[in-house]
């Protein structure tokens, strides 16, 4: 791979900072995933309007409406949001430390690191061990699966191609073992984490959310205050020093920030594999690739992916719910391959 | 390196040697162990009365027979991809065209009356194809080159994409749970011989393609220019080679699902040992490529005995500590 460096790639990216543009577009899809998330709230199994909705939220009293809309919908819609955000600024920071349109947490062994512990975690415990520590489980599976890519691909110095590659090789074993685990677990675990590994919101609780929430405030304005060392470094690593960045201090800070993101989202809501590669993709033709404007943009266009996946999930297959990231997989999929296609020609 | 022709020679003979000793280690070990005059009495008188009998012809036959086709299979399918990709880490495992293959087979199965390999081996040799066809435009660059990194990152989203995509097939429909899961994992056991006999025409077809194309395999290393300049057609050289990988991957993932490492690893043993002369080449990753393979299926019996372990597993987990060391050795 070659190391050089991708110039803005149109004239629409210059003349974008002097233009409010990002800011209207940020705002249009905070309204878009506002209005989603009512429509979200107002669908289900249980036939709702949007005025009983409205009620239920405004006064929470003891009917089923209200606990159907607090306790059922919100925290799942909500954890829809937090994850799909997580994942996606996970990505975007993959992709602007990696120089590549094709890093995601899913190829780099971050999302099979978590898997691998989750399902092992299953696997061992099954039912003897309370189903709140699979998160953690899960997270402390990202961390050492990062760690272990860091490591191996450690050679005097860091490339990120190295990294990448490194990367896939650690997912392949990880995912071997994760396959060995769900051959030898009986049946109905193995179906279990089956549907966790593709990635489900099915029966998220408010504490589901509280516990991703956190990871979400930290790390978002964490790789916020290294914006411009993003911008930086994708210049290049030389133009980046010759900038007086300190490359692998940023580096670092940005990758643990990537790791606790997905970490948390994988070990709230499984593996959601493609919202971590489209949604920078698509936030970046909307804003340009500035990261300071990136971030917000795929964040909240990963929210819309995941909410809408899972509302899909919910109510188009009634009375089967299915996991949401059997819809994410079915369009993110196809249209990644698009997107690889259109960008075929740039220099990665 | 082994020079001489006759040292060369030497080495094939050995390979020889080694998949006949890997071949019987698989026929004879396993939960119930079977003594070598026992099974060459069930060859020659087959007693359905015995139980070994039983054992030898309807298990460990045909499972030894599947490891040593398609670990040859994937083998030199693995050594043609890296010659004309010029990537050491090109294989049909890392490339998505097993798991193209794969996504295929799952369909023809739930979704179509197909149940034999032999019925459903179109599916499979399509899905690679269609594997093959994407990861080959999204990395192709300008002028045609493949870029090292982007086509393995392509790859490696293609095989993300098919395997998803069983997934969720295996999730709306759980009937097909555990044969999803054989594919998926990759195995080479609960097949019977006749299963495996409709199949050997594609797998002979490819090999007799694969002969005759030697020489230009070795001129592609070369360089395109070189090709040329032999009077080869470059293209049609690559197309060619092209079709004798999605035969040898296609039906190897129809026997036995997705096997992955064994086309990364072996062509890199086979030219530490061989060079890279196709003619020596190919006959070497055959060899090993079996004996790797029957040994990693030998070795998946004991590994968490008395369960059955997918092979692919096996092979994941030998072959990972390589893909990295290549990974760290390439100057990417």
């Amino acid at each position: 791979m070659t190391h050089t460096p991708s110039l803005p790639q149109t004239g629409n990216d210059i003349t974008a900072t002097h233009t409010p543009r990002p800011v209207i577009i940020s705002a249009l899809l905070v309204l878009v995933l506002l209005a989603s998330m009512g429509l979200s709230l107002s669908l289900g199994s249980f036939p709702t309007s949007f005025d009983q909705v409205v009620h239920a939220l405004a006064v929470p009293q003891g009917s089923d409406i209200t606990f159907i809309v607090w306790e059922l919908r919100l925290p799942r819609i909500l954890l829809a949001v937090l994850v799909g955000s997580a994942l996606a600024v996970a990505g975007a920071i993959l992709q602007g430390i990696v120089r590549n349109p094709l890093a995601s947490p899913d190829v780099i062994g971050i999302t099979s690191g978590a898997a691998m512990a989750a399902v092992a975690f299953l696997a061992l415990f099954g039912t003897g061990l309370s189903i709140h520590w699979l998160p953690a489980s899960a997270l402390l599976g990202a961390l050492l699966a990062a760690a272990l890519v860091f490591l191996l691909a450690w050679k005097g110095g860091m490339t990120p191609s190295r990294m990448v590659l490194v990367g896939i090789g650690l997912s392949a074993a990880m995912g071997a073992v994760t396959t060995l685990l769900i051959v030898v677990s009986d049946d109905t675990a193995a179906m279990v984490a089956y549907v966790w590994l593709t990635g489900s919101l099915y029966a998220a609780q408010w504490q589901d959310v509280l516990g991703m929430l956190p990871w979400l405030l930290a790390a978002v304005p964490l790789c916020l205050s290294q914006a411009r060392h993003m911008d930086a470094m994708a210049l290049g690593d030389q133009v980046a020093q010759g900038l007086g960045v300190n490359v692998l201090r940023s580096r670092l800070v940005l990758m643990a920030c990537s790791v606790a993101l997905a970490g948390a989202a994988v070990a709230f809501a499984g593996g959601l594999s493609f919202v971590g590669l489209i949604a920078p993709h698509i936030a970046a033709r909307l804003v340009g690739r500035g990261f300071a404007r990136l971030v917000p943009a795929a964040a909240l266009i990963g929210a819309l992916i995941v909410l809408y996946a899972d509302l899909l999930g919910r109510v188009a297959f009634l009375p089967k719910d299915l996991p949401a990231g059997i819809f994410v997989s079915g369009v993110g999929a196809p249209f990644f391959v698009y997107l690889l296609h259109r960008t075929r020609y740039q220099n990665h | 390196m082994l020079n001489q022709r006759v040292s060369r020679i030497a080495g094939l003979l050995l390979g020889v040697v080694l998949v006949t000793a890997a071949f019987a280690a698989s026929v004879m070990l396993g939960t119930t162990d079977i003594a070598p005059p026992t099974f060459v009495q069930a060859l020659v008188h087959y007693d359905p009365a015995r139980v070994a009998h039983i054992i030898i012809v309807t298990e460990r036959l045909p499972r030894a027979v599947i490891a040593a086709l398609v670990g040859a299979s994937l083998a030199i399918a693995g050594a043609l991809m890296q010659t004309m990709t010029r990537n050491p880490l090109a294989s049909p495992g890392i490339l998505g065209i097993n798991a193209g293959a794969m996504f295929f087979v799952v369909i023809a199965v739930s979704l179509l009356p197909l149940h034999t390999p032999a019925e459903y081996v179109w599916a499979a040799l399509l899905g690679a194809l269609v594997a093959a066809c994407l990861v080959v435009m999204l990395s192709r660059g300008r002028h045609g080159e493949l870029s090292p990194l982007r086509v393995v990152l392509a790859g490696v989203a293609v095989t993300a994409m098919f395997v998803s995509f069983s997934q969720g097939l295996l999730i709306i429909d759980q009937q097909s749970f555990e044969s999803v899961l054989y594919w998926l994992a990759g195995s080479v056991s609960g097949r019977e011989l006749s299963i495996v006999v409709p199949l050997l025409p594609f797998f002979g077809g490819a090999l007799l393609l694969c002969m005759l194309l030697v020489r230009h395999a070795n001129a592609l290393m070369l360089g395109d220019d070189i090709v040329k300049g032999l009077g080869m057609r470059a293209g049609t050289t690559k197309l060619l080679l092209g079709l004798v990988v999605i035969l040898l991957a296609g039906s190897s993932v129809a026997l036995a699902g997705m096997i992955g490492f064994v086309g990364l690893i072996v062509p890199h043993m086979a030219r530490g040992l061989f060079g890279v002369d196709h003619r020596w080449l190919l006959p070497a990753c055959a060899l090993l490529g079996a004996s790797l393979l029957l040994l990693a299926d030998v070795a998946s019996r004991f590994l968490m005995a008395p369960q059955d372990v997918p092979v692919g597993v096996m092979t994941a987990l030998i072959g990972t500590p390589f893909f990295i060391y290549l990974a760290r050795r390439k100057q990417v």
